[in-house]
């Protein structure tokens, strides 16, 4: 029987997997699925509390969390997409344009 | 004083007004209307004064004689408060008045008439050149200032007309203005006559500080005692013994009017600007420069002769000059070639005889020989004119000859003419002239150095005759020397300028018929007519007296001057008629030909000492305008100016913007440590992110009972 803790450790893998994997990676695509892996490990977090607590507003969160990924997903590759034409690069630390 | 109403008198006004009217129709919308019109304006308004100032001139006949004056005060002009004079501050005025009186009635008489008769003929002459409607607009308003001259009841109105007759010679002359000659010809009239004007104003004002007034007379006004005339104060000065009769101040207000005098008409030393006013169009030589304009020192002299005859010196100056005038002028015009220069010096001379009667103090003399002389002057000229027009332009007595029967209508009036100037009984010259001649020879029975002046004017009158004879013969008789492309279209002018020409043709015949009566030994009616306005007002006892001479004298008198012409006369023939190659030899005295051809050189000296000497302080003053004014002055002002806003640059690009920069940068450099968290690279907000998370998380973990008291 697997406990809560099991899943709070996956989620809190996920997330950290996610994070780190935010701030080191270069690629910008690398970047968004890490940003995919951090959502997930909410979506853990969301559905595990909502079996505990048997309210259901916690697995209408995941599902609008999912939707919301694919979403940003898409605006974020065509942002990428964007941005590969003017700059003919994905790599992070060259989008330094956001500052001052 | 008798109260006097007549239509005539009651519109005096209406004298100089039909002039400017027209004249100010002419200038503001002449251009656009036709010329039927300008005719009709300016030579109807012309001829409506006319028939107002014989009117008038009637109306002034039909008084009792002691009563001849008529003054009508339009409305106060100037007004400027007291002024100090001798004795006192007086309250001075001058009106907007006119004075009628024999003497002015004689001069709108020749003014309107000849004005009249030269207005007909100048439609005619004028009628192919441009400029028609600016020509005769010109001319009307010449003719409203010379009314406003003659009419005048005080000496400032007086030298409003004197200014404004200036103006409208120097218009007219300058009507070519294309023409180089012609402006500059208008140019010399106006600045030669600026220096008689300063005299004559420096008199005018020299009159108001004495007098306290500048109105000439009180009579013909209802109340004259309000009423202070020039006249009477000086009566009454004099009487009180607080002016001297012959003393300086009468002696400087008489020579200083007599400066202004010269200037108008063209006496020694200011004559130079009238021979050049030829250049204008030969109707204006005739109306202005023979007729008119010139009189306007002999009347005034005329009108003034009350302060005249107690300053005896002024006198005998204005008597030297004007001998002087008349026998240099027509010494001048002996050898000129061009027909109107000689006129024009033959003007002065004539001019001169008149100043020489105004000194012996004949001034009735001098307004009779002004009238007959306007007439027959303004007739020469206009001949000229009319042979000009014939010889399409032609000017050069050279390039004339033989004329007499081709242009008939010009040529016998120029005759009359011709032989009234030169002094031929009984035409009206010789009437005028020898009553000036008698008077100057009566004076030198008491005071010998008038017989001086007396033989002057003799010799000019022999002078006269030749020169005149000459331009005669040359012009109408002889051989032609008409150029042979001008010589086909010879012909003679239309109506509108040989009636004119025969008008005052006839006048010249009768116009000195008015002095018959000297012949028995009485007085001239003409005289008698202006006596009232030339008693003066000195007494008797000081009065210049003028000798009676036996019939046999007088008789001897008038043989020697029309003998003295006949000479002349008889020597022109010779000269110039009967043995043409006689007067090539006579030319061929180079050095006194010459010397007349130049004119004494008097052009040439004024140009060495005052014109030339004048333009180097020109020149002088434009160094100083160049280099100091334009050097230190303004350029000076620039440089410093210049200067100053270098400082002020830099004050306020160092000090007032370094202030606002150094805001800028403080605010800078303090926010910098700050600045370098935004790297602009995602990841790394990716790391603050997650710093800040493990902040809060580490701060949540120690505060975890809290958080789960919470949750329960």
């Amino acid at each position: 029987m697997m406990s809560p803790a099991h899943y709070l450790f996956l989620s809190l893998a996920l997330f950290l997997i996610g994070c780190i994997g935010v701030v080191t990676r270069r690629n910008v695509i690398v970047v968004l699925m890490s940003i995919e892996l951090i959502l997930n490990a909410v979506n853990i977090n969301l559905v595990l509390f909502s079996r505990i607590f048997g309210d259901v507003a916690g697995q209408v969160f995941a599902l609008f969390i999912i939707a919301d990924a694919a979403a940003e997903a898409t605006v974020g590759l065509g942002i990428i997409i964007a941005f590969f034409r003017n700059r003919e690069t994905v790599e992070a630390d060259e989008m330094d344009l956001l500052k001052w | 004083m008798v109260a006097t109403t007549s239509y005539f008198f009651d519109h005096l006004w209406l004298i100089p007004l039909f002039p400017l009217i027209s004249a100010v129709l002419m200038l503001l919308i002449g251009r656009v209307v036709p010329k039927g019109a300008v005719n009709f304006f300016c030579v109807g308004s012309v001829f409506l004064s006319f028939v107002h100032a014989a009117g008038a001139a009637l109306a002034l006949l039909t008084l009792d004689p002691a009563h001849r004056v008529f003054q009508q005060i339009l409305f106060e002009w100037v007004t400027p408060g007291p002024i100090p004079a001798v004795g006192g501050p007086v309250p001075f005025i001058a009106d907007w008045g006119y004075l009628l009186d024999p003497l002015s009635c004689v001069m709108i008489l020749v003014v309107t008439g000849a004005g009249f008769l030269i207005h007909v003929y100048s439609i005619g002459y004028m009628s192919r050149e441009g400029g028609y409607y600016r020509f005769f607009g010109y001319l009307n308003l010449f003719m409203f200032s010379m009314l406003t001259l003659v009419l005048a009841n005080n000496l400032l109105l007086l030298f409003v007309g004197w200014e404004g007759v200036g103006l409208g010679s120097y218009l007219l002359i300058g009507f070519y203005f294309l023409k180089k000659s012609a402006s500059d010809a208008g140019k010399k009239a106006f600045l030669v006559n600026r220096v008689g004007d300063i005299g004559f104003l420096l008199g005018i004002f020299f009159i108001a500080a004495t007098f306290g007034t500048v109105r000439f007379t009180s009579q013909g006004l209802g109340d004259p005692v309000a009423f202070a005339g020039i006249n009477e104060t000086l009566a009454a000065m004099l009487n009180q013994g607080r002016l001297l009769i012959g003393g300086p101040v009468l002696t400087a207000i008489a020579l200083l009017l007599f400066v202004g005098a010269t200037g108008k008409s063209a006496q020694l030393p200011l004559y130079v600007w009238l021979p050049d006013t030829t250049e204008g169009p030969t109707p204006v030589s005739a109306l202005i420069h023979a007729a008119t304009m010139v009189t306007a020192g002999v009347y005034m002299v005329a009108r003034m002769n009350a302060i005249y005859q107690v300053a005896p010196i002024a006198m005998d100056i204005i008597a030297l000059v004007g001998a002087l005038t008349a026998i240099f002028a027509a010494s001048m015009a002996l050898a000129h070639t061009d027909i109107k220069k000689v006129l024009a010096y033959a003007t002065v001379s004539q001019l001169g005889y008149m100043f020489l009667a105004l000194g012996v103090g004949a001034f009735s003399a001098g307004v009779f020989h002004l009238m007959t002389y306007a007439l027959v002057t303004a007739l020469l000229f206009l001949g000229a004119g009319s042979v000009i027009h014939a010889l399409s332009g032609e000017q050069d007595l050279r390039k004339m000859g033989g004329l007499w029967n081709t242009v008939p209508a010009t040529s016998r009036p120029f005759l009359i003419a011709t032989l009234a100037i030169a002094g031929m009984p009984p035409l009206a010259g010789f009437f005028s002239k020898d009553e000036i001649l008698g008077h100057a020879f009566s004076r030198s029975a008491s005071i010998d150095r008038y017989l001086f002046l007396w033989l002057v004017g003799v010799i000019t009158a022999g002078l006269t005759a030749f020169y005149m004879f000459r331009l005669l013969f040359l012009a109408f008789f002889g051989l032609s020397r008409v150029s042979p492309a001008v010589e086909h279209h010879i012909h003679e002018s239309p109506k509108t300028m040989t009636v004119p020409l025969m008008i005052l043709a006839a006048f010249s015949i009768v116009g000195g018929w008015f002095a018959l009566p000297t012949l028995w030994g009485s007085k001239s009616s003409f005289e008698e007519f202006l006596e009232p306005v030339m008693t003066g007002v000195i007494p008797e006892t000081v009065a210049v007296k003028f000798a009676h001479h036996t019939l046999l004298i007088e008789g001897l008198l008038v043989g020697i001057s029309v003998g003295v012409a006949g000479l002349g006369i008889w020597l022109a023939y010779i000269l110039y008629l009967k043995h043409p190659q006689l007067h090539s030899k006579v030319a061929s005295w180079p050095r006194l030909h010459n010397v007349l051809i130049h004119k004494y050189y008097v052009d040439e000296i004024y140009d060495a000492v005052f014109v030339n000497r004048i333009k180097d302080l020109s020149i002088a003053f434009g160094l100083f305008d160049a280099k100091v004014i334009d050097g230190l002055g303004v350029n000076g002002a620039t440089w410093f100016a210049r200067g100053l806003s270098r400082v002020s640059i830099w004050w306020d690009k160092w000090v007032v913007d370094g202030l606002v920069n150094l805001v800028g940068k403080l605010t800078r450099s303090l926010s910098h440590p700050i600045r370098m968290f935004q790297t602009g690279v995602f990841s790394s907000y990716g790391v603050f992110i997650l710093i800040g998370l493990a902040i809060l998380l580490a701060y949540y973990g120690l505060h975890m009972q809290v958080l789960v008291r919470g949750l329960r």
